[in-house]
């Protein structure tokens, strides 16, 4: 009938916590799935022409804002932007500290981007921010700091890092190019919102560029903030469901998964790990496989994202499913075979973000994924399985890990505390 | 620890410590303020209240002073700035100021002098109303420090006394950032005072 936009089921403005925004979700995603297209194009019909019974103006217009007000809390055991859904907008950076920034600067350092990131976060303006008014629609802006190993070595502490925290291993598949390598200082900043994250983006580069100078900058994005249901797996760039096997965060299998329990005392008690990985799509050569071997090679339907033995996407993969021949119906070298894995505590949390840089002259795109793996332990979650992948993954013929990055990312905080305090402090 | 002035003024009170300060005028010694509601799990650099800071948290500062900061300078001279926030019922002035960090520290205006903004210390001090507030940020008043002992460095936090004028004083920490602006604090020839 038109093209109105179709606006998001009403709920609650910025009621804050992460609980609140798992209810929003479910409220959200279950008026789309059954109200569907219709109750949404009766609200953005009445925004459109203000004759509706549905909404007021008035009612519309607080809808369309609802999503720039919401935060998500910046304080507490766990640092927000790891178990947070993600947000459709993201920036990594990455930090080289000064040779002068030692354990005294790296604390004072801290707390600045502390004091910065609880402000911003809550819709507040950083102190000395010269864009205050950008503050105030944070998006559910969240800012995730991660220590790399080379901080660890500046503090003198380098007893306190976690083991298998070190540059990974170099894999037959890589192609890493230097420049988006390494990092001794993470900061992760997602919105919903691409100026509230270039907002923070700036404001926490003013405060890190005393201490450290910066070596990469990494966007990323998702689907739009409620262009689909926020529980859905979202597709990336090749097309490909990706995340379906993710454990969900707020469950028992994603805290035993993701949050450190062993090692390093100061990392225990709330703490993670960061895998980034920068993986270029081939997608010059991947336009070439026509989509029964693109399902092939993933072990997924590409629609629906159902594995080729089941039906749905959350069906379980049937690996011994045999075909008419005897040959299994999930190959040997498919994607999700390579990739599963049966225990729960050895399952790594996937929280990635599309990239698409500007193409290069003859159309060859700059495209892939910002892959941000968080596990409680490199060595023991994420390195088995990327061992496996690099060995026979099919999918690796159109996909080259061009950056790779680990980081220590250290417990949450309380009013008055600051991130990395438990170590540097 | 508690405190009754972080109540009416949420959020972010909680980063400043006004520190017990006992004047030789009066009994009214400022509350030690920390983070709302929460223990202020000692990051080394904090001055911890005293004892009877703590006892005497159930009265309120007359002064506060919101989201406090200074500008990093290597030398010479810098400012702080911040809200100053009076409790009480009654106007306050501000009427000197001293700092841990530099020889002199003076309440400046920035004035418009025939089109031209010209800094120079303001007569009469900070006035700053009954349940009102007063604003020091750059390009307008703002506490100057002069002088300065030592660097201040991004993420050092200096110690900031101002008096008022009944002579009761107010002591407060500012945390130090990198900042472009302010410039007009950096004039040759200022520091003669």
């Amino acid at each position: 009938m038109d093209n109105t936009p179709v606006h998001p089921a009403p709920s609650a403005p910025a009621a804050g916590g992460t609980t609140a925004v798992g209810r929003r979700r479910l409220l959200t995603g279950g008026a789309l799935t059954l109200g569907g297209a219709l109750a949404g194009a009766g609200i953005g019909a009445a925004a459109a022409d203000g004759s509706g019974q549905a909404a007021t103006a008035g009612e519309a217009r607080r809808r369309e804002t609802a999503y720039g007000t919401q935060k998500v809390p910046f304080h507490g055991r766990h640092q927000a932007g790891i178990a947070t859904p993600a947000q459709a907008h993201a920036v990594f950076l990455g930090f080289e500290l000064a040779d002068r920034t030692d354990r005294a600067a790296l604390g004072r350092m801290m707390r600045l981007l502390t004091d910065d990131a609880a402000r911003l976060t809550q819709g507040e303006a950083a102190l000395a921010d010269t864009e205050a008014e950008l503050a105030a629609l944070p998006a559910r802006l969240t800012v995730t700091f991660g220590f790399g190993p080379g901080l660890f070595e500046a503090a003198g502490l380098d007893d306190q890092r976690p083991a298998s925290l070190a540059p990974l291993p170099r894999f037959p598949i890589d192609r890493l190019q230097d420049r988006w390598n390494g990092g001794d200082l993470l900061i992760q900043i997602c919105a919903d919102d691409p100026l509230s994250v270039a907002h923070a983006q700036r404001m926490l580069t003013k405060d890190a560029r005393t201490f450290a100078r910066l070596r990469w900058a990494q966007r990323g994005f998702r689907r739009g903030r409620g262009v689909q249901d926020e529980g859905a797996t979202q597709h990336n760039l090749m097309g490909q469901l990706d995340g379906t096997a993710n454990p969900a965060p707020g469950g028992d299998a994603f805290a035993k998964a993701v949050w450190t329990d062993a090692g390093p005392r100061w990392l225990r008690d709330g703490g993670t790990t960061l895998v980034l990985r920068r993986i270029r799509m081939e997608l010059e050569t991947w336009d070439a496989a026509d989509t029964k071997a693109k399902e092939f090679t993933i072990g997924r339907r590409l629609g629906t994202g159902a594995p080729l033995t089941g039906t749905a996407e959350t069906d379980p993969p049937d690996f011994d499913a045999k075909d008419a021949l005897g040959f299994p119906v999930i190959s040997e070298f498919a994607h999700i075979r390579r990739a599963h894995v049966g225990e729960e505590r050895q399952h790594i949390f996937r929280r990635p973000y599309n990239y698409d840089d500007a193409p290069a002259a003859d159309g060859r795109p700059d495209t892939g994924l910002l892959f941000a793996s968080f596990q409680r332990d490199i060595g023991e979650q994420f390195l088995p399985i990327q061992r496996r992948l690099a060995a026979s993954d099919l999918l690796n013929q159109w996909t080259t890990p061009i950056g790779s990055a680990v980081f220590a990312i250290p417990p949450g905080c309380a009013p008055g505390g600051w991130i990395g305090q438990t170590l540097l402090g | 620890m508690r405190t009754t002035a972080a109540s009416s003024a949420p959020g972010r009170l909680a980063r400043l410590r006004l520190l017990a300060a006992a004047t030789t005028a009066g009994a009214i010694s400022l509350v030690a303020l920390t983070a709302c509601g929460s223990d202020s799990s000692s990051s080394g650099t904090d001055t911890p209240a005293t004892p009877s800071a703590k006892a005497a948290a159930t009265a309120a500062a007359p002064v506060t002073v919101k989201d406090p900061w200074a500008k990093a300078a290597d030398s010479g001279m810098t400012a702080v700035f911040g809200t100053l926030v009076n409790t009480t019922d009654s106007p306050l002035t501000v009427v000197s100021a001293t700092s841990t960090v530099s020889k002199k520290t003076e309440l400046h205006e920035v004035a418009d002098v025939d089109g031209k903004p010209v800094m120079r210390p303001k007569k009469g001090g900070f006035v700053i109303p009954a349940k009102g507030s007063h604003q020091l940020q750059p390009g307008a008043d703002h506490l100057m420090l002069m002088g300065l002992a030592k660097a201040v460095r991004p993420g050092d936090e200096i110690t900031v006394t101002l008096t008022l004028k009944d002579e009761r004083t107010l002591r407060f920490t500012a945390v130090a950032k990198a900042f472009a602006g302010g410039k007009e604090n950096y004039r040759p020839g200022m520091e003669k005072g």
